[in-house]
């Protein structure tokens, strides 16, 4: 039986908005209070899902420990606490939160074995997320 | 066809055991789980269900119904009990996170007038959670 496990993570960290490709009054334009040169930030939630076969002895998608340990290495680790521009990622694309669940999505689908990653959900705030499954 | 989700919230009583494992195994793999006196939590269940308006109430499925089988279904048989030692389901199977939602799932469908069980997703604690879906 296939069900689905999912873990919510948090991790604070800064950003600022701005693309290289565009000009100043471009940037403001498009990202506005994001454009801030000096930054802000977000107590991001990370709910990363887990999809597999129930194991029949151990009754589980994959078990919480391993995956509380892959996240806290490669993600919370990585970002909590940062500011996302200075990520060797974020040097040339945007650390917007839709690159940011990529990126994360990409990091656990190639390092998690016991079972697969198949969504991450990214909360910046109560009324904003982005969700990426992989591409079709 | 609309989604239409129910929530429905009850305590209870487990712990995660193998009986073909040792007790270090069982230690091991479960951890805080596994002690054998067991521990608690209050589950949030939400039940999705899909349907078709109905053209005379706009109604998926009539709520006060939905609510009666998941009270009759689930909570009055989960609710203050120890899911080991009291519902037969969990005799021989261990209640983690992910056999309960499959579990609650073979408790409702075909119960739920009008509608089709769409989802069964099972919160043991707000930052933990399990779906299923049904076998396709």
């Amino acid at each position: 039986m296939r069900a689905y496990f999912s873990r919510r993570y948090r991790l604070s960290a800064s950003h600022r908005l701005h693309s290289d490709a565009l000009t100043d009054e471009q940037n403001r334009a498009t990202y506005g209070k994001c454009n801030n040169p000096f930054g802000h930030g977000h107590n991001y939630i990370v709910e990363v899902t887990a999809g597999g076969q129930v194991d029949a002895e151990t009754g589980m998608v994959c078990n919480l420990v391993d995956l509380d340990g892959c996240v806290h290495k490669l993600v919370i680790e990585r970002f909590d606490h940062t500011n996302l521009n200075l990520d060797p990622m974020f040097q040339k694309l945007v650390p917007t939160t839709e690159n940011l669940t990529i990126e994360i999505f990409q990091i656990l689908k190639e390092a998690f074995r016991p079972a697969e990653i198949v969504r991450v959900r990214v909360e910046e705030t109560s009324n904003n997320f982005f969700e990426y499954s992989g591409e079709a | 066809m609309v989604l239409l989700t129910r929530k429905a919230e009850f305590s209870a009583a487990h712990y995660y055991w193998n009986d073909n494992w040792t007790a270090e195994e069982n230690a091991r793999v479960f951890g805080k789980c596994s002690n054998r006196n067991g521990h608690g939590h209050n589950y949030t269940l939400e039940v999705t269900v899909e349907g078709v308006p109905d053209p005379v109430t706009g109604f998926v499925v009539d709520l006060k119904e939905l609510k009666d089988v998941l009270e009759r279904e689930v909570v009055s048989v989960y609710d203050h009990r120890h899911l080991n030692k009291e519902v037969a389901e969990f005799a021989s199977t261990i209640p983690t996170t992910e056999n309960m939602a499959i579990a609650i799932w073979r408790r409702l469908d075909g119960k739920i007038p009008g509608a089709k069980l769409h989802r069964v997703r099972l919160y043991e604690m707000p930052d933990l959670f399990a779906d299923y879906y049904g076998e396709a």
